[in-house]
């Protein structure tokens, strides 16, 4: 960045401040630690310098927000101009259990939705399904039907209020469902906004809420793109996830690289179905988790944004548009202690602020009671507070990307894109990324990144407060959110009687139709939304694709 | 001395794996003899394969909240295969409230966030039974 004198003047300086200044210092107080490490174990340097950025050029590499490379943002003005989306993940129970607790967050100043399933939901079986047993409304909504579907959403204006669903095996299904609705209530497709995750590599990497192995799941992706651009333009059609490949134990490298290379993926996938790079990308959309390295996590939001632009340009894309990285955050669940749960505000406000200062287009905050059960009302409202203080108070949204041009900052975003390359090359050699899930290369880095992080901190070289360090002796005491025992009863109920009601020829006509469409290459879209139009159920509508795409299983490695 | 074998399940729907592959692979570690089921086993094929093992611990990890239902589930279903004389214990997202009624159905601890591997290992090796 410096002209090549002051660089060399700097480094001079430099060998002359660590030999009289430096050295004295630590005989008088030894540095805490040997060497000292970000989550991606990298070692990190007492001090940062001109020196360290010396090859960026600042046009080139760095820019101005809303332009190429888009280091430094998406949007010219980003926060002065909107706000990130406040929106925090929610669902437990019945359907009409989490609509209250969406009007709830609405009131208190949420700006989005973000709806999380029950396990049958994301594996796509009805509530009733043997496989169902125990997992009612316990980790999300049970969306069984459309009726489930209208109860949800009652009252939120879906022309209004965007919608992130956390789907993806049945990702097509449950969004047809949402489209169903608001087309119900008079509500066109083009009007309506929000995300479908929609991500199933991670599955198979991380998440492991799969169901069809991973030729057809592609293909009912780049089917919902190819609808998606063509019939519901506002909506984003795939989020792709670095949060669950963190939350497995991944580096924070580890998450910026597997989440990009399958980003590059999809795109791939789409492109070799006839797609135009510029009529898709522009609705590929993100997810990244916040860890507890702060800077680290900062430079993984910056580099990522230019990896996504550079890897887009090469590929083709020509619309400024397609070249963004926009981006969800949620803080990392991970984190969170059981012990002394009040403290995991502090963590999460942290872990917000680096999603802040990294620029993120929407946030989920955890609620401090996380890693003892679903949040309640209180405890999700804190999180959602801060965000807010964030937001209004921290004077961190006052100008775009604050922390641009920091020595250190900048050198561990380069770092973070030069180590993703790495890991480009190395599945790239391993013939891929479906072909490395096969052999489980994704599954055994994560699994070790896991298993190191436990023994670091197993043997205190990683500091947890209230795990490992300022321990106390006490239970942790605060209220956990109680279900109303009788969702399951009533939604089983409602599912049964409209099986009876509903005009049953006419389900049967419309999944033999897509059966039929499922065996040959059309886009099952159209076919889906009349399934669910008539009020075939998730389970029913799944149980055909299941037939004639199989499912996947996937090895047990440890 | 003979190897103190474990099978490491994962019940249910629940696709959160972290938790048990850490704890199959410190227990193998710790000289144990480990199996581990992978994902969405129902409690018949879990017991199954306890039999067909022969071990002497199952450890059970649920991060979904279903606990209630399936770890109970697989404790009585054990109970009806004469298998009483195998640990049986759990670990996830379970809330102290809970732990009680666990304890009655038969698991006899329960292992939750933030616990070091090292007390699992502990526990494991100081209350097996066969």
């Amino acid at each position: 960045m410096d002209e090549k004198e002051t660089i060399s003047q700097i480094h001079q300086k430099q060998r002359e401040w660590e030999k009289q200044r430096y050295s004295k210092a630590i005989q008088e107080n030894p540095e805490r630690k040997q060497k000292f490490k970000n989550l991606s174990e990298m070692e990190i340097k007492n001090i940062y310098t001109p020196e360290d950025i010396k090859d960026l050029k600042y046009l080139k590499d760095i820019g101005f927000p809303g332009e190429y490379p888009f280091l430094r943002g998406v949007h010219p003005n980003l926060y002065r101009g909107r706000l990130w989306t406040m929106r925090q993940f929610a669902g437990f129970g019945s359907a009409e259990e989490t609509n209250k607790r969406y009007h709830y967050l609405l009131e208190h100043g949420e700006t989005g939705l973000s709806v999380a399933f029950d396990y049958p939901t994301l594996y796509g079986y009805d509530t009733d399904h043997p496989l169902a047993r125990g997992e009612f409304g316990k980790c999300g909504v049970a969306i069984s039907s459309l009726v489930d579907m209208e109860l949800l959403f009652h009252g939120i204006p879906l022309d209004k209020i965007t919608t992130s669903m956390t789907i993806n095996g049945p990702a097509a299904i449950i969004w047809a469902m949402y489209i169903a609705n608001a087309e119900n209530q008079g509500i066109s497709k083009e009007k309506i906004g929000g995300t479908i995750q929609n991500d199933i590599l991670k599955e198979y990497i991380a998440q492991k809420s799969y169901i069809f192995p991973p030729e057809p799941s592609m293909r009912l992706i780049v089917d919902t793109f190819e609808y998606g651009y063509k019939n519901v333009p506002k909506w984003n059609t795939i989020s792709i996830s670095g949060y669950h490949i963190r939350e497995a134990g991944s580096t924070a490298v580890q998450e910026l690289a597997f989440t990009l290379g399958d980003g590059i993926e999809y795109v791939k996938a789409a492109m070799n179905r006839g797609l135009m790079i510029d009529d898709f990308a522009p609705r590929l959309s993100f997810f990244f988790n916040a860890h507890n390295d702060f800077f680290e996590e900062i430079a993984k939001y910056r580099a990522a944004r230019r990896i996504w632009a550079k890897e887009m340009k090469g590929l083709g894309a020509k619309k400024p548009r397609s070249l963004w990285m926009r981006f969800h955050t949620q803080t990392a669940g991970c984190t969170l202690t059981a012990q002394q749960p009040e403290i995991n505000i502090v963590r999460v406000t942290m872990q917000a602020l680096a999603a802040v200062l990294g620029g993120t287009q929407s946030l989920h905050t955890n609620s401090m009671d996380e890693a003892l059960a679903l949040p309640s009302e209180k405890a999700v409202r804190i999180a959602l507070r801060t965000q807010q203080i964030i937001a209004e108070e921290s004077g961190v949204t006052s100008t775009v990307d604050p922390l641009g041009g920091a020595y250190y900052v900048e050198w561990l975003t380069e770092k973070m894109e030069e180590e993703t390359y790495k890991y480009f090359d190395k599945v790239q050699r391993l013939g891929g990324v479906i072909p490395a899930i096969e052999k489980g290369f994704f599954q055994r880095e994560i699994a070790e990144s896991a298993y190191r992080y436990q023994k670091e901190t197993d043997e205190n070289q990683r500091i947890i407060v209230g795990v490992n360090r300022y321990t106390l002796d006490e239970k942790p005491s605060i209220p956990i959110l109680k279900m109303d025992e009788k969702g399951e009863e009533r939604q089983i109920h409602r599912l049964q009687k409209l099986r009876k009601d509903r005009d049953n020829p006419k389900v049967q006509r419309h999944l033999q139709q897509l059966r039929k469409a499922a065996t040959g290459d059309e886009n099952l879209m159209p076919f889906i939304l009349d399934c669910i139009h008539s009020y075939a159920t998730l389970g029913e509508t799944c149980d055909v694709l299941r037939e004639v795409f199989g499912e996947y299983k996937e090895q047990a490695i440890y | 001395m003979k190897k103190i074998r474990v099978l490491v399940a994962k019940p249910g729907l629940d696709g959160h794996d972290r938790g048990a592959k850490i704890v199959a692979r410190a227990l193998r570690d710790a000289g144990m003899e480990v199996v581990y089921t992978g994902l969405h086993q129902t409690a018949d094929q879990i017991v199954n394969t306890a039999i067909q093992e022969d071990v002497d611990v199952v450890g059970l990890s649920l991060l979904s909240g279903a606990h209630m239902t399936l770890f109970i589930d697989v404790a009585v279903l054990l109970k009806e295969k004469k298998m009483d004389d195998v640990l049986i214990v759990g670990g996830g997202i379970i809330p102290e409230e809970d732990v009680p009624a666990l304890r009655k159905a038969g698991i006899a601890e329960v292992f939750g966030p933030g616990t070091p591997v090292d007390d699992i290992v502990r526990y494991i090796k100081k209350n097996v039974k066969r």
